[in-house]
């Protein structure tokens, strides 16, 4: 039972979390599972963080929209300032994401980047990039039509789909569509009619670039009676987002996609979803369903343990984090000796996982787009390259037949298979080894 | 400029010795020794090279409609003058630096399909080349074209090879993927004595099954691509020098990274070394029915001219350094390259010396045995859309049903969803 107990915990922070440390899982095994999923929750909000708030944030400059007769020289100047904020704001929130002490608040701003994907190559502007990360973390527990209205009104992501351009004579469908077909219905829940409408609605949304605010411009929004979802009125942007999560097909749709994420890919048919439902309720309530969620009994099976792929910034961080590294790899807490520095957030890249810049607004994909030789090769020799840096002398002080054992442990997952034990017997008396062929067995690329 | 480009691309078929080499034959490798070789199986069929250009290509200052007064009075900077273009027919011609594709062309092994797009042109790069990838002009979402051609066709990850660090969406599949290589051959990272436990870390099990499985499996896939790009290299003469090798790059370095002398990491803005990869492994008898590679960017907002005649003269060194080297193997002769873009480039320059995202396009078909000249016709510079685009004429499924039919050899409708009109070009 106990042993149970702590193989369900593990699970809950593999998926709630980025992984937990050997003595951290035996402190919460004596108080169950429930009051380590409270515990969690309670990390949602306004929460203090101690640990993701030791991490610095990065200075940004204030946006310039580069005039137009910037020379080529000016131009590269401007890209070389964008580069390096850019990679400072990867750096900031792998490093948040390894060192956090609410880890679920953290993993569920990854859930919404994903959600809500907007990408940096767009939106130029890491400032606002990290605004938009900020609102995520803050809001992303709350009720959800609270966070789909203050998405909406988020600067990168009105640069993004086009929000900030949208006028009354030449209305922009690109929002009014993903905020339908992405964020809060499904596709084949709207039609064409919704689209066009609900693009009125969000005429007159500006966003000052420079004050990095929303602005409402009168003038330029269309006042007219619009159609939109089978109700007629003079709808707003506030109105359209309203109208579009208090759609009867929303709340099974949201729900179905935090189910896939933290525990396996579903349809919003699916029976689960009912329950998960019934926990969000008319007032939207991220924090009960994220708990129905965690404490429903189809959440600690097999079927969850088997049927989800580790995500590439979180196989990174969790691995980080289990070996005591940070995002540039080094030894937390050690003077950075190796200089090449932020390799995790380029290993991220290889693996198909920018943070701050999904492929398109539809996110990444799950499980088998993981999965292909580039990839396979790539974990292989960040595995390697993690297991290298790493401080391995507890596994190298015990006898080889108990290291796999130990490498499971410090990795938070229940053990290896047959298949798997026969490889690592294979590198066992090289702890570097045997931990890089760990970190890139199937147990471990398993969330 | 050009010098340094044909080394990268000598370098990269593994001629280190920088040895003169007269095209394909100083690979050694004719049709005997391709049919004799073990396990590739070498058919003389050829195979698709898909170059992908990302960010936009303009158009119109590829294939340059010099005579029309419209492209004159649409492009007072950046438009050619009669003089510098080079001229092909129908008073369209080639940009100065396409030297090597005007070559083709008047060898009749280059076609031209104009006007390339689909309805309701959209203007996002990202949705726009989603819609290119997915061959789904509705959103753009869903599987890659070849990804589906994957699918259908059983689990040989040596199918399909995309040279490049990344893995486009227009060759992942549901449940197959095309192999992402970096060079013609594959180093397990962690020395030798790492091999042995890598390969039984791949190994299927009684244990493995469903996505634990898969895991394995693209691991596994990864040894096997390994061991016939090994196999394919018995047949690489030394005379021309050790095989390139090298992991991915993108990986930080220390992590097992090992890399021939004379190797460069692939760069996004030279597709060279890309095709001179391609060309190897083709000589050496690869049984890949697909090859993809890219070149970028091409979003040419401001500087266009000299932004897009860099990539264009590196594209025109690509391609023709690549029917060079293939020149002497049945199945590189058979070979096909096709180029596309996202978008072509609105007509009317803007004040930054650059474009604005378009819509229709030409792109290029290039290969020996390619019936060349000119398909589908040209837009109207004077009637554009209602964002002063031009109209497409040629959807671009057609252009994907003429390579699935008579390239690949497969039933365009399992992965189009609908009969397109194929194309006379093969």
């Amino acid at each position: 039972m106990a042993d149970q107990t702590r193989s369900d915990i593990a699970l809950l922070y593999r998926r709630a979390g980025f992984g937990i440390r050997p003595d951290e899982l035996d402190a919460l095994t004596g108080a169950g599972y429930n009051a380590a999923v409270d515990g969690l929750l309670a990390g949602l909000g306004s929460a203090p963080d101690p640990g993701g708030d030791s991490v610095t944030v990065p200075v940004f400059h204030i946006y310039q929209r580069p005039p137009k007769n910037f020379t080529q020289a000016q131009r590269k100047a401007a890209d070389a300032v964008y580069a390096t904020e850019l990679r400072d704001l990867q750096d900031w929130w792998l490093n948040r994401m390894i060192k956090t002490s609410t880890p679920l608040r953290e993993k569920l701003t990854l859930f919404w980047h994903g959600h809500f994907a907007t990408g940096v190559v767009k939106v130029r502007d890491a400032k606002l990039m990290y605004l938009q990360n900020q609102l995520l973390r803050t809001t992303g527990a709350g009720p959800f039509d609270q966070l789909v209205q203050a998405v909406a009104k988020d600067g990168a992501m009105m640069v993004w789909l086009d929000t900030a351009t949208d006028v009354k004579d030449h209305p922009n469908e690109n929002f009014a569509r993903e905020m339908m077909e992405l964020f809060t219905l499904g596709v084949n829940n709207y039609t064409q009619d919704d689209v066009v409408a609900g693009a009125r609605a969000f005429t007159g949304w500006r966003y000052d670039r420079l004050a990095y605010e929303y602005r409402f411009v009168p003038r330029l929004h269309d006042y007219g009676s619009k159609t939109y979802l089978g109700q007629t009125g003079d709808w707003n942007g506030e109105d359209a987002v309203n109208i579009a999560v208090r759609n009867p097909v929303s709340p099974r749709f949201v729900m179905a996609k935090l189910w896939s994420h933290f525990a396996y890919p579903v349809t919003p048919a699916e029976p689960v979803i009912t329950d998960l439902v019934a926990a969000y309720g008319p007032s939207m309530n991220l924090t009960s369903a994220l708990e129905a969620m965690f404490k429903h009994d189809a959440f600690r099976t097999a079927t969850t343990r088997t049927n989800l792929v580790k995500q590439p910034i979180e196989y990174l961080a969790g691995a980080a984090r289990a070996l005591g590294l940070d995002a540039t790899a080094d030894r937390t807490g050690s003077s950075p000796s190796h200089g090449s520095g932020r390799p995790l957030a380029v290993i991220a890249t290889a693996l198909g996982q920018t943070p701050f810049n999904p492929p398109n607004v539809g996110g990444w994909g799950q499980n088998a787009y993981w999965l292909d030789t580039s990839t396979a090769l790539v974990r292989q020799e960040a595995a390697l390259f993690l297991a290298m840096r790493a401080d391995l002398t507890s596994i190298g002080s015990i006898p080889p037949s108990q290291r796999p054992a130990a490498v499971a442990r410090m990795l938070s997952i229940d053990g290896f298979g047959p298949t798997t034990m026969t490889a690592l017997a294979a590198a066992q008396t090289n702890p570097v080894q045997l931990m890089a062929l760990a970190l890139a067995s199937p147990e471990y690329v398993l969330a | 400029m050009a010098m340094i480009s044909r080394r990268k691309f000598l370098t990269a078929l593994g001629a280190a010795s920088g040895a003169a080499m007269v095209g394909g034959a100083a690979w050694g490798i004719d049709a005997s020794t391709q049919r004799s070789a073990p396990r590739t199986q070498a058919s003389t069929s050829g195979p698709l090279v898909l170059i992908t250009l990302y960010g936009g290509n303009d158009g119109l200052n590829t294939v340059i409609p010099y005579t029309d007064p419209a492209y004159k009075a649409a492009r007072p900077n950046l438009g050619y003058d009669p003089s510098v273009v080079l001229a092909m027919a129908d008073g369209l011609g080639l940009n100065p630096k396409l030297t090597g594709v005007h070559g083709l062309w008047g060898q009749g092994k280059l076609a031209v399909v104009r006007g390339v797009g689909y309805p309701n042109p959209n203007l996002s790069h990202f949705e726009s080349m989603d819609i290119w990838q997915t061959a789904n002009p509705a959103d753009g979402a869903g599987t890659g074209w070849l990804g589906r051609w994957l699918d259908a066709t059983g689990t040989d990850p040596m199918r399909a090879l995309s040279v490049g660090t990344t893995l486009p969406l227009a060759l992942r599949g549901q449940s197959q993927s095309a192999s992402a290589v970096t060079a013609t051959s594959i180093n397990v990272p962690g020395g030798p004595q790492f091999e042995k436990p890598f390969t039984l870390m791949q190994a299927p099990g009684p244990d493995r099954t469903g996505l634990a499985g898969q895991i394995a499996g693209s691991g596994n896939n990864l040894i096997k691509v390994k061991g016939q790009l090994d196999a394919l290299h018995t047949h690489i003469p030394s005379t021309t020098g050790p095989p390139t090798t090298a992991s991915t790059p993108g990986s930080p370095s220390g992590a097992g990274r090992t890399r021939s002398a004379g190797q460069g990491t692939l760069s996004a803005s030279d597709v060279t070394a890309p095709l001179g990869i391609v060309a190897a492994l083709i000589n050496a008898g690869s049984p890949a029915r697909v090859y993809q590679v890219s070149l970028g960017s091409f979003d040419t907002h401001a500087d266009e001219k000299a932004n897009q005649e860099k990539l264009l003269a590196n594209l025109d060194e690509g391609i023709t350094s690549f029917l060079d080297a293939v020149a002497a193997n049945p199945a590189g002769r058979n070979a096909v390259l096709m180029t596309y873009s996202e978008f072509g480039r609105r007509p009317i320059e803007n004040a930054s010396g650059g474009t604005d995202h378009g819509t229709a396009a030409p792109l290029f078909v290039a290969g020996h045995n390619v019936k060349g000249g000119f398909y589908g016709e040209e837009p109207s510079l004077t009637h554009l859309d209602a964002n002063g685009n031009l109209v497409f004429n040629v959807d671009f499924r057609s252009v994907y049903a003429t390579v699935l039919e008579k390239v690949i050899g497969f039933d365009s409708k399992d992965v189009l969803g609908g009969t397109f009109p194929t194309l006379g070009f093969v």
